[in-house]
């Protein structure tokens, strides 16, 4: 029963989500977009954040050198976009392995200065490499030519592109969905709850800690690989410290504990921010606000406490 | 004769100028129950500490059937048959007690290395939980979050979690510390009828004497890191060092009945 109400909803909202373009404006085509690929980051980010306990400081890394791998495969190689988001993936995934071997190893605040640490050296290296990434211009003036598989794909009609990115992010969240219900992921949960009772069972923390670490940094690299041609410019700012701090944000406004948390909080981030800076510049501070309210009040962020409402509601 | 599964040979853990722990020996023998007992600070913890890899020992070794396992880490020395409980509670909180049994057969049967199988799908582990939780009598909990059993509870958990590893030695630390007289009652119960069953071997510590008399074939006195007195709960119990050293107040309160 409760399991068909969920599933119902979810459908209702992934069909809302495919009729976008035909119900809203442009503009809301882009804002949509905006929200599906910074929701695949933070869901990305919450694997290691809400599910493992580890918070990284240094999350856009791997969503920024996705970024800056697609952005070099289109301008040098021209290669289908599916092949480019596989480019990204790969780089990622063994910027990952590195960063986090390195990483992993360290409890808490030191953890988040390491990855600190190595994203602003990665921002460095994109800032001043100017012969491969632009300098501080970043890369820009690529084309899409096709998707691959046959497939057509340019970026004139903003539609498009939002759909190709709604199929790529809804298939990346399924992957990262079932891996948060395996015996894996049930081991990440007992991780964060609990290391040195999952040692004591066998289990190498560190090892698994890694792992989950590696599938966040491919998982961001994917979403760096659609934001190059959304934005048409992969630059250093994707890579910054301050990005690396959105999908923090965005994971405790939707909530920590629940996987579509940080999608929720994707989605609250970007409308508020498109709405509240067109008639104020003090984003931040509404923003800093509301934060400071969650984190006070709503701990479980926005969905877990829409759903302990409902519950209580339903009672 | 059979050969011993443990044979830990002068074992020893100086924090600095202090010894916590020296040079211990012990032999323990396949299904043998060995309580180790003395008063706060003898070294007890730190003993299990070394034994399951959460202390690097300064001196001495460890063998778990005929392999050296000192200072190996705490993982490895689990995958090898060791398994223990803390005197604190260590469970998960925010789980369900049957994800608390599940989280540990997941890692002892691999598949915690699988990143696609559903977790919730996995019957045959949902099952071998229930039956541990059975056998720590603990099962009509199996739903209710870990964090809001009783502390009793808590700790019968966390024996049925130790025992989801299917070690070849079991390592309690005292197990019924903090627990009403009623629960002590049915832990040791509990206890006795897994030590009887053939099946482990159990190395246990314990501030209650009672508990110690009723489980024990083997009592290792210490005090102050070191070996006092080794015996059968009898030679313990008449031994005059132990009774002035551990037991001294049962040995004034009989001065004073005579």
């Amino acid at each position: 029963m409760k399991a068909k109400v969920v599933l119902a909803c979810l459908l209702l909202v992934i069909a809302a989500l495919v009729a976008v373009p035909w119900i809203a404006s442009y503009f809301y085509v882009f804002i949509f977009t905006e929200i599906l690929i910074m929701g695949l980051f933070a869901v990305s980010f919450n694997l290691i954040f809400g599910y493992t306990g580890m918070l990284s400081f240094g999350h856009a890394a791997f969503f920024g050198v996705g970024s800056y791998a697609t952005a070099l495969v289109l301008i040098h190689l021209q290669w289908p976009f599916l092949a480019c988001l596989l480019v990204s993936m790969g780089v990622s995934a063994v910027l990952a392995l590195v960063i986090g071997y390195l990483s992993v190893r360290l409890n808490e605040v030191y953890f988040a200065m390491l990855t600190l640490a190595f994203g602003m050296m990665i921002f460095a290296i994109a800032y001043q490499w100017r012969s491969i990434t632009g300098g501080s211009d970043g890369l820009a003036g690529f084309t899409l030519g096709s998707f691959g598989l046959g497939i057509d794909l340019t970026l004139s009609n903003p539609a498009v592109y939002y759909h190709v990115v709604l199929a790529i992010v809804g298939i990346a969240s399924l992957v990262l969905y079932v891996i948060c219900r395996s015996s894996f992921g049930l081991v990440l949960k007992a991780i964060r709850q609990n290391p040195e009772r999952v040692a004591f069972a066998g289990l190498n923390v560190r090892t698994y800690r890694l792992v989950a670490f590696i599938i966040a940094g491919t998982f961001a690299g994917l979403a760096g690989g659609l934001i190059a041609p959304f934005l048409r410019v992969a630059s250093p700012e994707l890579i910054h410290w301050s990005t690396s701090a959105e999908p923090v944000l965005m994971s405790i406004l939707g909530g920590t504990g629940y996987f579509l948390g940080p999608f929720i909080g994707s989605a609250v981030f970007v409308l508020l921010e498109t709405w509240i800076t067109s008639f104020t510049g003090s984003w931040m501070l509404v923003l800093g606000i509301i934060l400071a309210l969650m984190v006070v009040f709503f701990r479980k962020g926005l969905l877990g406490t829409f759903l302990d409402w409902w519950m209580e509601v339903k009672k | 004769m059979t050969s011993p599964i443990l044979t830990i040979s002068n074992l020893t853990k100086r924090f600095g100028g202090n010894t916590a722990v020296s040079a211990i020996n012990l032999e323990v023998m396949p299904r043998e129950t060995i309580a180790i007992i003395g008063p706060n600070g003898a070294g007890k913890t730190t003993f299990y500490n070394m034994v399951s890899g959460r202390m690097l020992p300064t001196e001495g070794s460890i063998i778990l059937d005929n392999q050296d396992i000192t200072g190996l880490p705490p993982h490895k020395i689990s995958r090898l048959g060791v398994s223990r409980s803390f005197q604190i509670n260590n469970i998960f909180p925010e789980m369900t007690v049957q994800e608390n049994v599940e989280v540990v057969l997941s890692a002892y049967h691999g598949h915690s290395r699988k990143l696609f199988n559903i977790a919730s799908r996995n019957t045959a582990v949902q099952e071998e939980a229930k039956e541990l939780l059975t056998r720590l009598s603990i099962n009509g909990l199996a739903d209710r979050r870990a964090e809001v059993i009783s502390y009793g509870d808590k700790r019968l958990l966390e024996i049925a979690m130790v025992l989801a590893t299917r070690p070849k030695l079991v390592l309690l630390d005292e197990p019924t510390a903090g627990m009403t007289p009623d629960e002590t009652r049915r832990t040791t119960a509990l206890i006795r009828k897994l030590a009887s069953g053939g099946e482990y071997t159990f190395l246990i510590t314990e501030h209650d004497m009672e508990v110690v008399f009723n489980l024990a074939d083997r009592i290792l006195v210490m005090h102050r890191g070191e070996k006092l007195f080794a015996g059968t709960p009898e030679e313990v119990k008449n031994h005059p060092e132990v009774r002035t050293a551990y037991l001294g107040e049962e040995d004034e309160e009989q001065e004073t009945e005579t």
